[in-house]
């Protein structure tokens, strides 16, 4: 027999009148505890993803819906850009990399990306198997595609039209036939969940529906034509070139294919204040990954804010509860403490024995709200994953987490002081003769 | 050896008790009488000193027990003294077995199942070892506070009115164990009493 033995004991024994403190609790705490984990791992996700790229330039509509389609593959692209549009972007001195990416396909839900080796490079990527992609067609799969489609190296697959479930059908099939060239290995960035293919294979996939169409006449680019003709071209440098739209480019045969957008890093910080303008009067737009996402972690954190307080509300109400239910334990136990003391137990002894319990309730508690946020966070990540391919880590853990357990366990301490002292100043005899 | 000294108790309402200085020199066992409301469960909790009298001395074998400060006098108490009152109280969550390792746990002897067990073979009670202890009936329960009350082998064991909630079987048989056990641990046997039933067993009498 020892304190902790004689305190679980008297928990379990009177488990009717604690149960709704414990669960109070747990709930309370297990609902913050997977709100920090929500926070964590989706700042986590972002800034992974974000990874240096300052701007994005892509179609008109929603600079966040540019950024969450294109960065993290998580909504719809706003549209089309043209390349030869977008060269007096991509090719300003300003900018120092530009990274193309063309898509509109999926296999079994996986979207399929046209781009260059850059895309794969800028997130460090390592391959698994296989090698590059080189040719059209080619493709080099995300760790976690291969791991749910089971594709291997060398296995072909057919893409299909659109991005979404709902178009997985007959008539969406465009029956191109890739090849898995090469597997990357996990990297926990957006990657894992993409198919990457030249974006060459993207243009060509899509050329059977474009012949269709009459041809746009080329008037972006009437200018930089005139130039051409009469100057070689030139590549000009210095500040006052940045100031200036790209009007000297050499035309190139891609000019006229579209781009979903291309991520993009600049080389100084006067791109963010020249290329806006250079773009006003087109259908493009820049957006700035980092400005979009702090916005939606704004608008996010509040939500999160919101249930935290309810939470912590839930938490007071369930320390309150520990208190009420101890005091009311005690009242019943008077006579249990009295003999205890009787048979030599020590003031501080019979203290510390109700401390115990209310430590124990809330490591109980504590306990069932680890259990119980992990539950949370993987029916989230489940939803999660079967509408983007994201996930959460139920086992990863955090020190704010491990900050609210300690703050509990002192909040649960100070609960139960009060009856922890009257068991201390109890007067036994008093007591025993039930004056 | 237990011995008193000019004690007194005032409660806050009431006139103060003033109780007859009591020396029992030996091991034999001794029997407080009285009249009910005459003090005798307060005489009781003094000499056990589980209630700090007004004035005056309590002396167990060399120890004044009101020399001692609060914490001091609960060791004491735990390791020396064992008392059994009237009705029995135990600690609910625990079983029977349980009830009595406490007593050895709380004070700090080791914790000798045996030996709990074969006390509780000297009762007839060892079948119910694991029972929780509210199963008990009322005079198996007193038999257990006896058994928790010797346990721990003290020096002092004192009754308050043991029996005056038991039949005549059950007294006979608690008024035996008391005896016999309080022999086997080499302990002072204190009774505080008006039931009569103990005139026959206890020639050592201090009336109050």
């Amino acid at each position: 027999m020892n304190l902790i033995k004689l305190a679980l004991k008297n928990i379990k024994y009177q488990w009717l009148d604690t149960m709704l403190s414990v669960i109070l609790l747990a709930f309370g705490l297990g609902t913050v505890s997977m709100l920090i984990l929500v926070e964590k791992q989706t700042a986590e996700q972002f800034n992974k993803n974000i990874k240096d790229i300052d701007m994005v330039l892509g179609a008109k509509g929603s600079p966040l819906q540019l950024i969450l389609a294109n960065v993290y593959h998580v909504d719809a692209p706003t549209g089309n850009i043209k390349v030869g549009d977008a060269r007096m972007v991509t090719e300003n001195p300003t900018i120092e990399r530009a990274i193309p990416l063309a898509y509109g396909d999926n296999f079994e839900q996986w979207r399929i990306v046209g781009t260059d080796q850059g895309y794969p490079d800028h997130y460090e990527m390592k391959l698994s198997q296989g090698q590059n992609f080189q040719s059209d067609y080619d493709a080099c799969i995300g760790a976690d595609v291969a791991k749910v489609t089971g594709l291997k190296l060398g296995d072909p697959f057919l893409s299909t039209h659109g991005l979404d479930q709902s178009e997985n059908d007959e008539e969406h099939a465009h029956h191109h036939n890739y090849t898995v060239v090469g597997i990357y290995e996990p990297s926990g960035t957006v990657i894992d969940k993409l198919i990457l293919t030249p974006v060459s294979t993207v243009w060509h996939a899509h050329e059977d529906q474009e012949v269709e169409k009459p041809a746009e006449p080329d008037t972006t680019l009437t200018v930089e034509k005139i130039v051409i003709k009469n100057n070689p071209p030139t590549i000009r440098k210095g500040p006052l070139m940045m100031l200036r739209p790209a009007k000297e480019r050499v035309a190139s045969p891609n000019d006229n294919k579209e781009v979903t957008a291309y991520l993009l890093k600049k080389r100084t910080p006067m791109a963010q204040m020249i290329l806006p303008n250079l773009i006003k009067e087109t259908n493009m737009q820049l957006a700035l990954p980092a400005i979009e996402i702090n916005r939606l972690s704004e608008n996010f954190g509040l939500g999160m804010d919101t249930i935290k307080a309810i939470a912590l509300v839930i938490i007071a109400l369930s320390f309150i509860s520990i208190f009420i239910s101890l005091f009311n334990a005690l009242r019943k136990r008077k006579k249990e403490i009295a003999i205890m003391r009787t048979m030599g137990a020590t003031r501080i002894k019979v203290f510390c024995l109700i401390q115990l319990e209310g430590l124990l309730l809330v490591i109980i508690g504590g306990a069932l709200a680890w259990g119980l946020s992990r539950i949370g966070l993987s029916i989230l990540s489940q939803q999660l994953n079967n509408n983007f391919h994201y996930t959460f880590n139920i086992k990863d853990g955090s020190l704010e987490e491990l900050y609210l357990f300690g703050a509990a366990i002192l909040a649960g301490m100070i609960a139960c002081w009060i009856p922890a002292y009257q068991a201390y100043k109890m007067d036994i005899s008093k007591t025993l003769s039930n004056e | 050896m237990l011995q008193t000294q000019s004690l007194k108790y005032q409660y806050p309402s009431g006139k103060p008790l003033v109780f007859p200085d009591i020396h029992f020199p030996d091991e034999q066992p001794a029997l407080i009488l009285g009249e009910s409301g005459c003090g005798k469960t307060t005489l009781l909790h003094l000499l056990a000193g589980l209630r700090t009298p007004t004035s005056g001395n309590v002396i167990l074998g060399q120890t004044n027990l009101y020399s001692l400060t609060t914490s001091e006098r609960d060791v004491f108490r735990g390791k020396n003294i064992g008392v059994v009152f009237q009705t029995a109280h135990f600690i609910p969550s625990l079983s029977v077995l349980e009830n009595i390792m406490m007593s050895l746990y709380l004070n700090g002897k080791v914790q000798d199942e045996n030996k709990a067990k074969d006390f509780l073979n000297l009762v007839n009670l060892f079948h119910k070892a694991f029972q929780p202890i509210g199963s008990l009936s009322v005079g198996e329960q007193q038999r257990i506070a006896i058994v928790r009350s010797i346990i721990h082998e003290p020096q002092w064991i004192f009754a308050d009115e043991p029996t005056s909630a038991l039949d005549n079987k059950n007294t006979d048989q608690v008024i035996h164990l008391f005896m016999e056990m309080t022999k086997t641990v080499n302990a002072q046997l204190i009774v505080v009493t008006h039931d009569n039933r103990w005139d026959n067993v206890i020639a050592n009498k201090v009336q109050l």
